[in-house]
């Protein structure tokens, strides 16, 4: 016992000396969590808006109004010449180009040819849908309004009800930090532990380890641990900083919160077990952590990509990927409060990949033995 | 009247508050095999570095081929060849293109290069290994190839640091041959070792301890001195005293 | 020229490197070939609940219509709220759309009803879009209602006017425009940024550059002679992706291919300058791996390259102004998509001169061959 101990510190002294290990364990999720917490934002902020209006008539001027009156929309420069417009995206200022059809107060009364064209800069899509869709449903409603004023009879108007679900103000970060958990674990738990067994390995003390008297399990865990703790500690200021800088309470139970968590981290540990038998470098346990690990994980976890837009074949690719399962969970847990019973099958997914990956592991270990 | 080609004048070495060279001072003349010995951890290493412009002094000074070693360092890199402990040949380039590599970096001609290579490959029996990787050379080869390396560009001084490690005792005594011819040539050879028979192949000697040096002459004297019967027995006696063992 | 040697050196080094030649191959491939299939944003096949509460044939119509629109899959009908809920608890629905009992009748009668749109809101992105899609579907079916009933004769029904949506540059917002380019550019990043740093700490750690620093062989060719292979490999990979996206996916730089070189060429100074700064000041190579893992991170998120800078708060946006990538990335896409002329992008180029200067200063300052 007090030799596994020891071996517990002489782990814990190897992560300590080293300045940059440390930078990775201790500062990189704090860094991220700031970063995702505030800066990474899929939200649209402000739409600076062009015009390019040849009638300028009560209609037009009616509908500018409502634009400039609304607090996303900022009306920011007036076209003259409908060339100008490429050179308006350009510049990068503009978002967005509306541009009404000639004689637009008349057509609209007598016609139905008034036509209202909302350019949107598409180079990044969601931005530009959501900026539309945004202009769209102001436009519906100020029609609707127009039609049900002056007492007229309304005719066949569908007013929709919005009500945005756990997250009411739709801030990027709710989605995000749950899947930043993921990440920041999987790279301590798998990468740092895999890169520290094969140091070990590298520098051939490894054989000095398995020749003393503790068992070959032993030694693994004692590595194993540090990377625990570290992970534990760095789950709970996570969850710390979430809460109290970032104002992301837990909605759901916090039992069940640390107990998926709990269960990622040894599914994590066993993949750095995994590696770390498959590999003979430092060099090849960070390649191979960050190539077959992190990368998948950033990709495929659902973090910032949703899965269901993903051709089938990358959605298949994505069950297998440890992070993506637990991310889900954490989502339903922490930002929707669900129950226990909506998360058994993440529990059970995760739980079938422990056992899988130690299976291998051990199998590999045994081998090399050999 | 030989000159001095290497002179050390109170040389310094502090890491911190650990001292690994305490103001060593010597000379060692033109032709000369000089031995430089010492326990592991002993400073020799950090010595030779500084002589060589690897390392800058702390503390005193001194010249190289008539250069200072702190201010002209680049000009001593000129005139001087450097065998390191491990080796340091290209692994993965091949014999000829080790040779052509360091040559041109000498300022060698295209013509020299190749004269002196075919020359070279001769007399180790190499020829056959002209373009083979250097990974795939067996350790005494490399280590041959890597001393004839040092010298290939003719420099004045050539520094060897501990290069018979872990090497068997013929192929050893091999190397120690080739040292004789290099300095049979004319090259100032200045060798650091923890092998205490090599010793009684050099000219003279020094013998480093806890960073001091508490011994320099030549082998026949040193034995005198010490009144003893090998230069083990020389070293045993000043290690004795030695507070600083292996590293 | 000394540095000629040196040169040839280190193309041997590489070229029988078991790794580095199949990395330089295999890196663009995955990253053009499969990267952007993963990283699309867009939001599609949005599950839908639906809570029927009227049962009329204007209810189920109004459903048809959803369901045709190919953005939802029906995924769950429900009879209650509660039940609804359960669905998006699950993880099985992502919006939920109520229709009142009374819906029929009181459009009939009234002439406007409500629907209840409930978006699961953890994904801002999903729950704005989903939504907005919904509510133009729904706005659209009520303007079918009104044409099929001859509401629109009259000057009550008459006054409308058409919104035509169309998007610049990108018209079938299509991720992979978006990607793609900016993709390229971490490629090189790590190709002729990272990969020459890595090189010249390996062989610090190895020893072999210890052999280099007592050869009067002056620092600025040394480091040169590792950093012009990988420059040159990153030309090439730069090339062979545009390539592969041609191939893959029809895309193709909208403005001129030299304006790319030209700033490729700026790019790699600057990114190699950086890795050897890192280099310098590692002396093995998991510190310099790890360092710069930290760096290219932080980077990369702030690049612009998955989300915009613009919607980032003011404090992040000036901190961006420190990122090398984001102004290449800006580049990538503004020459690819909207065809940028040099003449548009010379502040862009100036920031990047400024950083190419003051890294390779740095880099050329801290490098010691003495210690």
């Amino acid at each position: 016992m007090k030799q596994f101990l020891s071996f517990v510190r002489k782990e814990f002294y190897h992560i300590f000396r080293d300045k940059r290990t440390m930078l990775i364990l201790l500062v990189m999720p704090i860094v991220m969590i700031v970063l995702f917490g505030f800066a990474i934002t899929t939200e649209v902020k402000d739409t600076q808006v062009a015009i390019f209006d040849p009638s300028k008539d009560v209609a037009t001027q009616h509908i500018r109004d409502i634009f400039q009156a609304n607090e996303y929309f900022t009306i920011a420069e007036e076209l003259s010449d409908i060339n100008q417009i490429n050179d308006v995206f350009k510049k990068g200022k503009i978002n967005l180009v509306m541009v009404f059809s000639e004689n637009f107060a008349d057509n609209m009364i007598h016609t139905g040819d008034a036509t209202i064209q909302l350019l949107a800069d598409g180079t990044e899509p969601n931005q530009a849908s959501m900026r539309v869709g945004y202009a769209q449903n102001i436009l519906s409603t100020y029609l609707r309004e127009l039609s049900l004023a002056g007492g007229r009879k309304a005719s066949f108007q569908i007013a929709p009800e919005l009500k945005m679900l756990y997250n009411p103000q739709q801030k990027s970060k709710f989605n995000f930090v749950p899947g930043v958990i993921g990440m920041m674990l999987l790279l301590i738990c798998a990468m740092m532990s895999s890169i520290a067994i094969v140091r070990e390995k590298e520098m051939g003390t490894m054989e000095v380890l398995l020749a003393s008297p503790l068992p070959p399990a032993y030694i693994i865990i004692a590595k194993a641990i540090p990377y625990f703790t570290i992970s534990s500690f760095n789950l709970t200021t996570i969850l710390l900083l979430s809460a109290f800088m970032l104002h992301i309470p837990i909605a759901g139970n916090l039992f069940c919160l640390i107990g998926i968590s709990l269960m990622y981290i040894i599914a994590a540990l066993s993949l750095g077990l995994l590696i770390s038998t498959i590999v003979d470098s430092q060099l090849a346990a960070m390649l191979m952590s960050s190539l077959v690990l992190m990368i998948p994980t950033i990709l495929l976890s659902g973090t910032i990509f949703p899965i269901e837009s993903m051709p089938v074949w990358l959605q298949i690719l994505s069950s297998i990927v440890p992070a993506r399962w637990f991310t889900e969970a954490v989502r339903k847990l922490m930002i929707q409060g669900v129950d226990f019973q909506y998360v058994i099958r993440e529990f059970l997914v995760i739980g079938i990949m422990i056992v899988v990956f130690i299976a291998i592991a051990l199998k590999k270990f045994k081998i090399r033995l050999e | 009247m030989s000159k001095d080609v290497i002179v050390a004048d109170n040389l310094s070495k502090m890491f911190g508050d650990f001292v690994a060279v305490d103001h060593i001072s010597f000379q060692v003349k033109e032709g000369e095999i000089f031995g430089f010995l010492g326990a592991n951890g002993a400073g020799k290493t950090t010595a030779m570095r500084m002589l060589c412009g690897l390392s800058h002094p702390s503390e005193g000074r001194g010249t190289v081929a008539g250069f200072d070693i702190y201010k002209q360092s680049e000009e001593v890199k000129k005139n001087i060849g450097y065998m390191s402990q491990k080796f340091s040949l290209y692994d993965d380039l091949k014999v000829w293109e080790n040779l052509k590599l360091f040559g041109g970096i000498y300022g060698m001609s295209n013509k020299k290069i190749r004269e002196k290579t075919d020359q070279l490959l001769g007399e180790l029996g190499f020829r056959n290994e002209r373009n083979t990787l250097v990974k795939s050379l067996p350790l005494g080869w490399k280590q041959k190839l890597a001393f004839s390396l040092s010298i290939f560009h003719d420099p004045k001084i050539v520094f060897l640091d501990e290069p018979t490690g872990g090497v068997d005792p013929v192929t050893r005594r091999q190397f120690w041959e080739m040292i004789y011819q290099a300095a049979d040539h004319g090259i100032t050879v200045f060798v650091t070792t923890h092998y205490m028979d090599e010793a009684e192949y050099c000219d003279r000697v020094s013998i480093m301890v806890d960073g001091k040096i508490e011994a320099l002459d030549s082998p026949f004297m040193l034995k005198k001195t010490f009144e003893v019967e090998t230069m083990y027995d020389v070293f045993l006696q000043l290690a004795r005293k030695a507070k600083r063992s292996d590293s | 020229m000394v540095i000629k040697y040196l040169i040839a050196k280190e193309f041997k080094q590489i070229a029988r490197n078991s790794f580095l030649p199949k990395l330089f191959v295999m890196l663009p491939t995955v990253m053009l070939l499969i990267m952007p299939w993963a990283a699309n944003q867009e939001i599609r096949r949005l599950k839908l609940s639906v809570i029927d509460n009227d049962h009329s044939t204007f209810s189920e119509r109004l459903v048809q219509k959803i369901v045709s629109s190919g953005y939802f899959t029906l995924t769950n009908i429900s009879s209650s709220n509660d039940n609804a809920l359960h669905s998006v608890e699950a993880g099985d629905s992502d919006i939920i759309l109520e229709i009142q009992d009374d819906f029929e009748k009181d459009l009939v009668s009234k002439g406007i009803s409500n629907v209840m749109i409930s978006a699961n809101a953890v994904n801002g992105v999903k729950s704005g879009l989903g939504s907005s899609y919904l509510e133009n579907i729904v706005t659209d079916y009520s303007a079918d209602l009104r044409e099929e009933y001859g509401l629109n004769n009259g000057p009550a029904g008459r006054q409308k006017f058409n919104i035509a949506p169309h998007y610049q540059f990108n018209p079938h917002l299509d991720y992979k425009v978006f990607m793609v380019p900016a993709l390229m550019v971490m490629m090189l990043t790590l190709l002729s940024g990272f990969l020459p740093a890595l090189n010249i700490v390996g062989e610090k750690e190895k020893g072999t550059i210890e052999q280099m620093n007592v050869t009067p062989v002056r620092k600025l060719p040394l480091m040169l002679s590792k950093l012009i292979p990988y420059w040159c490999v990153g030309f090439l990979v730069l090339t062979y992706s545009m390539f592969l996206a041609k191939l893959a996916y029809g895309l193709v730089p909208v403005g001129n291919l030299m304006i790319i070189y030209v700033f490729a060429s700026i790019y790699i100074l600057v990114v190699s300058g950086l890795g050897l700064v890192i280099s310098n000041n590692s002396a093995t190579m998991q510190q310099a791996l790890f360092v710069m893992f930290f760096f290219l991170m932080i980077f990369i998120l702030m690049s612009g390259l998955f989300t915009p800078v613009a919607s980032m708060p003011q404090w992040a946006q000036y901190i961006t102004k420190l990122n090398p990538l984001k102004y290449f990335i800006e580049v990538m896409r503004l020459v690819y998509l909207k065809g940028s002329s040099f003449m548009e992008l010379i502040p862009y180029f100036c920031s990047l001169c400024i950083f190419a200067i003051v890294l390779n200063i740095w880099a050329i300052l801290s490098y010691k061959k003495s210690i």
